[in-house]
C-alpha cells in the first residue's frame, strides 16, 4: 500500500510539475521535452490503475510519434526564441481566475460524488477473466467494436493523406527518376548507329 | 491519503486539464505551446477514462481511451502539417501575428 | 332680400375670385360693384323696413348643429341694430368697392382684390345679422381672415407679410378670449341662441361660477372674456399694436376694414350684448377704463406720426376709445351712433388720403408733402369736410355724436366715468390738433417734394372722388338726421329691444341736463386745437421742431408708440422664439431624436462597434471564450440546479 501511494504520489506530482512546465517553458524544445516527461509519468500511472497496454501504446504512439514529430517541427522552424515575445502576465489575473473556478468546481463535482450502488450491474464490458489486460482488451476490440477500431484505421488513413497533401510542394530544380520513362525507353531513340571513318571524328 | 482512490486520479486529471487550458490562453509565444497544451487536456481525459476503467471494472472506459489516443495523433498530425504551411507564408507562428480572422 | 343683402357680396366675392381670369379685371370690378351697390341700395330700403318700419324679424336659413342640447342654426336676425349695421357696412362696402375702381386700376391682380373686398362684406354682414353666438363667431373669424388676406394683398412684400400675420395673431389673442366668453355663456345658459340668453339673463346675474380657481361673478367674468375678444378686435390698448401696421394694405382696405367696419365690430359686439352688460357692472367699468385710455393713449401717439395714413389709424384707434367708454356707461345708442358716423368720416378721410397718394405718386410721408391745395382742390375740401366732421365741429356729424358721449360720460356721475370725461376731452383736443396738423403738413406750406412728384400732381378720376362725394354727404348730413333717432327723444321708439339699457344707468337720459359748459368744453376743445396746429404749422412752423427737441425724450416716447412693441418683442416674441428653440434643439433634437430614430441608430451602432471587439481574430481568444461558458454553465448547474 505505501508504495503504492509513494509511487502514486512520485507520478502524479512529477506529471503535473512537467505539464506546467511545457506551458511556461521559454525554449520551445524545453516544452516538447517537458511533454515527454508528462507522457512517461502518465503511463507510470496507467500501470498503477492495471491498464499496463494503454501505458506502453501511450508510451509508443505518443512519446515515440507525436511528441518526436513536436520535436522535429519545432526544430524545423526558424524560431527564435531569444525576441519571442512576453504577454504572459497581461491575461493572468482573468485567465487564473478562470482556470481556477473551473478546478474548484470540478474539485466540487469529485467530492460530492456518490456511486450508484447497482452500477455495477450497467457494466458494459466486463473484463474476462484470467486474461491479461492486453488479451482482454484484444478480446474485446476485435469482436464488439471492431467497426470502430477500423473507423480509427481510415481516420489514420486520412490524416496521413491530409498531412502529406498539406505540406508537399512542387521542389524546383529537384530532379527525380520517372521509373515509367526509363522503362519505356526504346532503342530507336536512344542509340544511333554511325559509321565512322577511320581517322576522322563523330 | 494513502489510500489511493478514484478521486486522486480525478484531481490529477483535472490538474492537467486545467494546465492545458492555461497553455492555450495564456501562452504568449507560438502556436506550438497550444498545439501541445491540446495534448495535455486529452492526456487528462485519457487518465480519467481508464481511473474509471479502473473502478469500475468496465474495460470500455480503456478502448475509447485507445481510441482517444488514436484521434489525439491524427490530429496533432495534421495540426503541425498546417503550421508548417503556415510558417512557409507568413515566416512567423508568433500567436500574436495570427488574426486574420478579426471583424 | 335679407338674405339677397347677405349673399349678394358671396356671390360677387365667389364670380370674381374663382372665375377672375375668364371674366377679366372689368368683368370682375362689374360683378363685384355691381353686387355691393345692390346690396347697399337693399341695406336702405331694409333700414327704412326694419328700424324705421318697426318690422324686425328673423330669417331662418338651415340647421347648422344639432348634437344633444347644442343647437345652432344659420338665421339672419334682423332688428335696429342689425339694420343700422347694416346699412352702413353695405354703403360704405360699395363705395370702396367703387373707389377701388379707380385706385387700384394699374394693380395686377384686380379679380383678386375686388373679391376679397366681397367676401370681407360678406362676412361683415353675416356677423351684424347673427342670430346666435356661434354664426357671430364664425362671422368674426371671417373678417379676420380676410384683413389677413387684405393686409397682405402685395404679398411680395415682407413687410406687409409680418403686418398680416400680427394682424391676425393679435387677433387671435382676443378671440381666445371670445371663445372663452361663449364657453361660458353655454355653460351659464345651456343654450348659445340670442333670444333665449338675453331673456335668461336677469336671472343669472348673481350667479357665481369657477374661473381658474375663483370664484367669480358669473355674467362678469363672461362679459369681460367677452369684451377681450372686442378689444383684439377693435384694437383697444394692448391688443392694439395691430393696427397701425395693418397700414401696409392698400388704401381702400384701409377705409373700409381699419375705419369703418371691421374694428367697429367690437362696439357693435358690446351693443349687441348689452342685455349681459348691463348685468355686470364691474365688466361695464372695466370696459369705459380700457376705452377711456385708449382713446387718449392713441391720440397722444397720433401727434407724433409722419405717415399720413398712420396718423389717421390712431385716430380710428382714438375713436374707438370713446366708442367703447361710451358703451361702458350704458350709453350703447350713443356708441352706434358714433359708429355710424364714424364709419362716414373716416372712410372718408382714408380715402382721401388715398386720393392725395395716388396723387404724389404712392409718397406716404407728410414731411414729404406740402402745397397741395391749389392743385387738388376737391380732395383738399373733402378732406376739410372729413376733419372737420372728426374733430366735433358743428354741424358736421361728429359733433352730435361725440358731444353725446362726452356728456353721457358725464352724467354716468362715477368714478370712471369721470376718468373718460376727462381723458375723452383732451383727446378731442389732440384730435384736433393732430387732424389739422395733418391737413397743414400735406396741403399747405411749400412744396417739400421734388419737382418730378409734383409735376405728376393730379386730381384724381371720377370714379375716385364720387364715393368721397358719398361719404362726404354721410359726414355732414347724418349727424343732424340721425341724433332724434339714434340718441334723442326718439330711441326708445327706435331701437326697441335691440339694445338694453336698464334705467339706473341710463345715461344718455342725463346727459340732456348736463350744465352748459360741460356740453361746450368738447367744442371748445376742438378749436383750441385747431388754432395750436394752426401756430404751429402755418403761423410759427419752427414751433413743433422745437418742442420735439425741448421734450426729446416724450417725443420719443410718442413717436415709439410707447414703445408696446417693443415691450411686446421683448416679453412675448423673445420668450416665445425661446422655447421654440429650446423644445426644437432640446425637446425634439435631444429627447425625442435622441431617444427615438437618431438615439436608436447610435446605439445599435455603438453595440455592434462593442460586439465586434470580440471579434479579435485570435484563436485562443475563442477557446477562451468557450472556456467561459463552460465554467458559467457548470456554476450555474451547480449553484441552482442541483439539488
Amino acid at each position: 500500500m505505501i508504495i503504492q501511494a509513494l509511487a502514486f504520489y512520485l507520478f502524479a506530482i512529477v506529471a503535473v510539475a512537467a505539464g506546467a512546465m511545457v506551458v511556461t517553458a521559454r525554449n520551445p524544445v524545453h516544452s516538447v521535452l517537458f511533454l515527454i516527461l508528462a507522457f512517461f509519468n502518465s503511463a507510470g500511472l496507467f500501470v498503477l490503475l492495471g491498464a499496463e497496454f494503454l501505458a506502453m501504446i501511450l508510451v509508443v504512439v505518443y512519446v515515440g510519434a507525436v511528441a518526436v514529430l513536436f520535436l522535429f517541427v519545432v526544430m524545423m522552424l526558424d524560431i527564435n526564441f531569444v525576441e519571442l515575445r512576453e504577454g504572459f502576465l497581461r491575461y493572468l489575473p482573468i485567465g487564473g481566475m478562470v482556470g481556477l473556478v473551473l478546478l474548484a468546481e470540478l474539485f466540487l463535482v469529485f467530492g460530492a460524488w456518490i456511486t450508484v450502488p447497482d452500477v455495477a450491474s450497467a457494466v458494459t464490458a466486463p473484463p474476462a477473466p484470467q486474461a491479461s489486460n492486453t488479451a482482454a482488451l484484444g478480446l474485446l476490440l476485435y469482436t464488439r467494436y471492431v467497426y470502430v477500431f477500423q473507423a480509427a484505421g481510415i481516420v489514420l488513413l486520412i490524416a496521413m493523406i491530409g498531412a502529406i497533401v498539406l505540406t508537399l510542394r512542387a521542389r524546383v530544380g529537384v530532379r527525380r527518376q520517372r521509373i515509367a520513362g526509363q522503362i519505356a525507353r526504346v532503342r530507336t531513340q536512344t542509340v544511333e548507329l554511325v559509321k565512322v571513318r577511320t581517322g576522322e571524328g563523330v | 491519503m494513502l489510500q489511493i482512490g478514484l478521486s486522486h486520479y480525478l484531481t490529477v486529471a483535472s490538474i492537467l486539464f486545467t494546465l492545458g487550458i492555461f497553455g492555450i490562453f495564456l501562452n504568449r509565444k507560438n502556436v506550438i505551446i497550444i498545439l501541445m497544451s491540446i495534448e495535455l487536456m486529452l492526456l487528462a481525459v485519457n487518465i480519467n477514462f481508464v481511473a474509471f476503467s479502473a473502478f469500475l471494472h468496465d474495460l470500455v472506459g480503456q478502448i475509447f481511451a485507445m481510441f482517444v489516443l488514436t484521434v489525439a495523433a491524427a490530429e496533432a498530425a495534421i495540426g503541425l502539417a498546417i503550421l508548417v504551411v503556415y510558417f512557409r507564408n507568413r515566416g512567423t507562428i508568433a500567436v500574436e501575428d495570427i488574426n486574420l480572422m478579426k471583424g | 332680400m335679407s338674405v339677397a343683402v347677405v349673399f349678394l357680396p358671396l356671390l360677387g366675392a365667389i364670380i370674381a375670385g374663382f372665375f377672375g381670369r375668364w371674366i377679366g379685371d372689368r368683368g370682375a370690378q362689374l360683378v363685384t360693384c355691381g353686387g355691393l351697390l345692390l346690396a347697399a341700395v337693399l341695406g336702405i330700403v331694409l333700414f327704412f323696413k326694419v328700424a324705421i318700419g318697426g318690422d324686425e324679424f328673423v330669417t331662418q336659413i338651415f340647421t347648422w348643429i344639432d348634437a344633444g342640447k347644442l343647437q345652432v342654426n344659420w338665421a339672419l336676425h334682423f332688428d335696429t341694430l342689425s339694420a343700422v349695421m347694416v346699412l352702413v357696412v353695405t354703403v360704405v362696402s360699395a363705395m370702396v368697392h367703387v373707389y377701388s375702381v379707380g385706385y387700384m386700376a394699374h394693380d395686377p391682380s384686380i379679380p383678386r382684390f375686388m373679391s376679397y373686398l366681397s367676401l370681407f362684406t360678406f362676412f361683415m354682414l353675416m356677423l351684424v345679422t347673427a342670430d346666435n353666438f356661434v354664426q357671430l363667431f364664425f362671422g368674426w373669424e371671417g373678417v379676420g381672415l380676410c384683413s389677413y388676406l387684405l393686409v397682405g394683398f402685395w404679398y411680395d412684400r415682407p413687410t406687409a407679410n409680418a403686418a398680416a400675420i400680427k394682424a391676425f395673431v393679435v387677433n387671435r389673442v382676443g378671440d381666445f378670449g371670445f371663445a372663452l366668453g361663449i364657453f361660458a355663456v353655454y355653460y351659464i345658459f345651456g343654450t348659445l341662441h340670442f333670444e333665449e340668453v338675453f331673456k335668461a339673463a336677469p336671472d343669472q346675474a348673481g350667479l357665481t361660477m369657477n374661473f381658474l380657481g375663483w370664484q367669480v361673478n358669473a355674467l362678469t367674468c363672461t362679459c369681460i372674456l367677452l369684451f377681450v375678444g372686442a378689444m383684439g378686435k377693435s384694437a383697444q390698448i394692448g391688443l392694439h399694436t395691430w393696427l397701425p401696421d395693418a397700414m401696409e394694405g392698400p388704401t381702400p382696405v384701409s377705409a373700409l376694414i381699419h375705419a369703418a367696419t371691421m374694428v367697429t365690430a367690437g362696439v357693435f359686439m358690446v351693443a349687441r350684448f348689452s342685455p349681459l352688460f348691463e348685468y355686470a357692472p364691474i365688466a361695464l367699468a372695466v370696459v369705459v377704463v380700457i376705452g377711456g385710455t385708449t382713446a387718449l393713449f392713441a391720440a397722444t401717439v397720433g401727434v407724433a406720426q409722419t405717415d399720413i395714413k398712420r396718423v389717421i389709424a390712431y385716430s380710428t384707434c382714438s375713436q374707438l376709445g370713446y366708442m367703447f367708454f361710451a358703451a361702458g356707461v350704458s350709453a350703447y345708442p350713443a356708441a352706434i351712433f358714433h359708429l355710424t358716423t364714424h364709419a362716414f368720416f373716416k372712410a372718408l378721410l382714408f380715402l382721401g388720403a388715398g386720393s392725395v397718394i395716388h396723387a404724389m405718386s404712392g409718397e406716404q410721408d407728410m414731411r414729404k408733402m406740402g402745397g397741395l391745395w391749389r392743385l387738388v382742390m376737391i380732395t383738399y375740401i373733402l378732406m376739410w369736410i372729413g376733419s372737420l366732421a372728426l374733430a366735433g365741429i358743428p354741424p358736421f356729424a361728429g359733433y352730435f355724436s361725440k358731444d353725446v358721449i362726452l356728456e353721457s360720460a358725464w352724467a354716468a356721475h362715477s368714478g370712471v366715468g369721470l376718468y373718460a370725461f376727462i381723458l375723452g376731452t383732451f383727446a378731442a383736443f389732440l384730435t384736433a390738433f393732430y387732424s389739422w396738423r395733418l391737413l397743414f403738413l400735406t396741403f399747405h406750406g411749400a412744396p417739400r417734394a421734388d419737382h418730378e412728384t409734383m409735376h405728376h400732381v393730379h386730381e384724381s378720376p371720377v370714379v375716385m372722388i364720387l364715393p368721397l362725394v358719398v361719404l362726404a354727404t354721410g359726414a355732414v348730413v347724418a349727424g343732424f338726421l340721425g341724433y332724434h333717432s339714434f340718441v334723442g327723444e326718439g330711441r326708445e321708439a327706435f331701437w326697441r329691444e335691440s339694445i338694453l339699457v336698464l334705467k339706473p344707468h341710463d345715461s344718455i337720459e342725463g346727459a340732456e341736463h348736463v350744465p352748459a359748459i360741460i356740453s361746450f368744453l368738447p367744442l371748445l376743445m376742438a378749436l383750441a386745437g385747431i388754432a395750436v396746429a394752426w401756430l404751429s404749422y402755418i403761423y410759427r412752423p419752427g414751433i413743433p421742431a422745437a418742442a420735439a427737441r425741448m421734450f426729446r425724450p416724450v417725443y420719443l416716447f410718442l413717436l415709439n408708440k410707447w414703445y408696446f412693441d417693443e415691450l411686446y418683442d421683448f416679453i412675448f416674441v423673445r420668450g416665445a422664439m425661446l422655447i421654440g428653440f429650446g423644445l426644437w434643439k432640446g425637446g425634439d433634437g435631444a429627447v425625442i431624436d435622441g431617444l427615438g430614430p437618431d438615439g436608436l441608430a447610435a446605439t445599435t451602432q455603438r453595440a455592434a462597434v462593442g460586439t465586434s471587439r470580440l471579434q479579435t481574430g485570435y484563436v485562443y481568444h475563442y477557446a477562451f471564450a468557450m472556456l467561459i461558458g463552460v465554467v458559467l454553465l457548470v456554476t450555474w448547474y451547480l449553484a441552482f440546479q442541483v439539488r
